[in-house]
């Protein structure tokens, strides 16, 4: 079967702190960091976009690898916040990065998993034989109304993830689980998104997420305790670590891919961010779960295990994320407010 | 008049920083040229295309406080002449610091930001800036 071959991530470093937005709202910030366990989330700059911070992680990715740019045969880019309402991100990405014109490529949405929906597709081409390499991106700069809840959580980032043959990490299986669920969308044209509120946790979040786990580990025959490593989508801090709980996973694997805490909800990146995290130290050997949700709702679940080739990779020729988390620029709510064109400009 | 034909020309340059190597003298161009204007006439046929990569230093600097209407969201912003490790000066804006950070000689990385747009309606245009190396 197919395999990771490289990736990389990009996360914005201009940051806001949960104190920050919740003095403007008049919101005790330590109901939400308990609540939410959320301490502060990514802010794209005013110049960064989804184009731009999928092609800053497509470049980490690239700089891992000496693969020949030629033989990537297909870009996918998943996003609920593409730059473009027609125009694809991937086509920009083609030139932005280099790669042969004689590529497929598609933009792909469903809501916080379409990003891991485009690695599902590039896995596919790659066993069929259709290609012999193919890049995911799942990136997005997300915004919440002032005041919502969502204000948070809703943050920017981006995840590549490179798939071939004879990679360092093994896909063993990936499923998907998918039902009619209203529980977050935003129509055409509307600038923030709407949600069901309660109705985004139990039979949104938890059923999709607890189902694709359960059917994966019934597939492949394994427990929790198989996995070294466990990453599930995170909109906030509190539904993966109760998800992994109700599975019955520990701590220990999942810490390392639980990031929504310090960089907020990467929407697309979500758990492919934390699937980065996780590859940034994983050792040959190391077995890892790895669950997307997408509201509307879905989820895409995958088993990897690491083999021996991750000891030729290179990993330190890009930055890694925990090295991006911890380099944050801190901005102050009117910042964030102007970087996020949340203020209307003459002429603008 | 809409950018749009120009700037499509232009964006592999702008996107990747690709120049043109005059394989007669060896030297980079940036902006790419068609014909090297020291050789003149020997470099027809002999300018290749070269990806620079993106890593170069400050050569100088000033802090811009009264920008266009575009870039009033990012005031006081930096704008760099840039010397680049293969050769060629650009001229570019620094990003994601404080003016503070910034002197000659500083180290930088190429990477990719939304330039300007042609109104909400437009074309968004890409190209170089830079951030400092860490
Ligand atoms: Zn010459």
């Amino acid at each position: 079967m197919s395999s990771i071959v490289s990736y990389g991530s990009y996360i914005p470093r201009f940051r806001i702190r949960t104190e920050e937005i919740a003095k403007e709202w008049g919101e005790n910030p330590e109901n939400i960091k308990s609540g939410l366990f959320i301490h502060s989330k990514s802010v794209p700059g005013p110049d960064e976009d989804v184009l731009t911070i999928s092609a800053e992680a497509a470049k980490n990715a690239l700089r891992r690898t000496d693969l020949d740019k030629s033989k990537i045969g297909a870009i996918y880019v998943g996003s609920e916040s593409h730059p473009y309402a027609v125009k694809p991100t991937s086509s920009i990405l083609v030139e932005a990065l280099g790669l042969t014109y004689d590529i497929h490529s598609a933009d792909y949405e469903f809501a916080c998993k379409a990003g891991t929906a485009a690695m599902q597709n590039v896995m596919a081409m790659v066993d069929s034989g259709q290609i012999e390499n193919g890049m995911a991106i799942g990136a997005d700069t997300s915004q919440g109304a002032p005041g919502d809840a969502l204000e948070y959580s809703a943050s920017a980032g981006g995840t590549a993830i490179l798939i071939g043959k004879n990679g360092f990490a093994d896909f063993n299986a990936t499923l998907s689980f998918t039902t009619d669920t209203p529980d977050f969308w935003r129509r055409e044209g509307e600038k923030y998104p709407s949600h069901g509120g309660r109705f985004t946790g139990e039979p949104a979040y938890f059923k999709h997420v607890l189902t694709g786990a359960k059917k994966m580990m019934d597939k492949m025959g394994t427990k929790p305790e198989d996995y070294d490593y466990a990453i599930f989508h995170q909109p906030n801090g509190k539904f993966p670590t109760r998800a992994a709980k109700m599975l019955g996973f520990n701590d220990e694997q999942v810490k390392d891919g639980l990031l929504t805490p310090y960089i907020g909800n990467t929407y697309s990146s979500s758990m492919i961010i934390g699937l980065s995290a996780v590859l940034d130290k994983a050792e040959s050997g190391d077995r890892i779960l790895g669950v997307a949700f997408g509201s509307g709702a879905g989820s895409d679940v995958f088993d990897m295990t690491v083999n021996d080739r991750v000891k030729s990779l290179k990993r330190e020729r890009a930055k890694g994320v925990m090295e991006q988390v911890n380099n944050p620029i801190w901005i102050d709510y009117a910042t964030y407010v102007k970087y996020r064109g949340k203020i209307i400009m003459r002429g603008a | 008049m809409s950018e749009v034909p120009r700037f499509w020309r232009e964006s592999r340059h702008r996107y990747r920083l690709v120049g043109t190597r005059c394989t007669n003298c060896d030297t980079l161009y940036f902006p790419p040229r068609v014909i090297c204007p020291t050789c003149r006439r020997e470099s027809v046929g002999k300018m290749k295309e070269e990806e620079m990569s993106g890593a170069g230093e400050i050569y100088s600097f000033t802090v811009v406080h009264d920008g266009l209407e575009q870039f009033k969201m990012q005031i006081p912003y930096v704008m760099a002449l840039v010397k680049m490790k293969e050769g060629p000066f650009l001229t570019a804006q620094i990003v994601d610091c404080s003016p503070e950070e910034v002197k000659i000689g500083t180290k930088v990385t190429a990477t990719l930001r939304k330039v300007r747009s042609e109104g909400k309606a437009g074309i968004i245009q890409y190209g170089y800036k830079f951030t400092i190396c860490p």
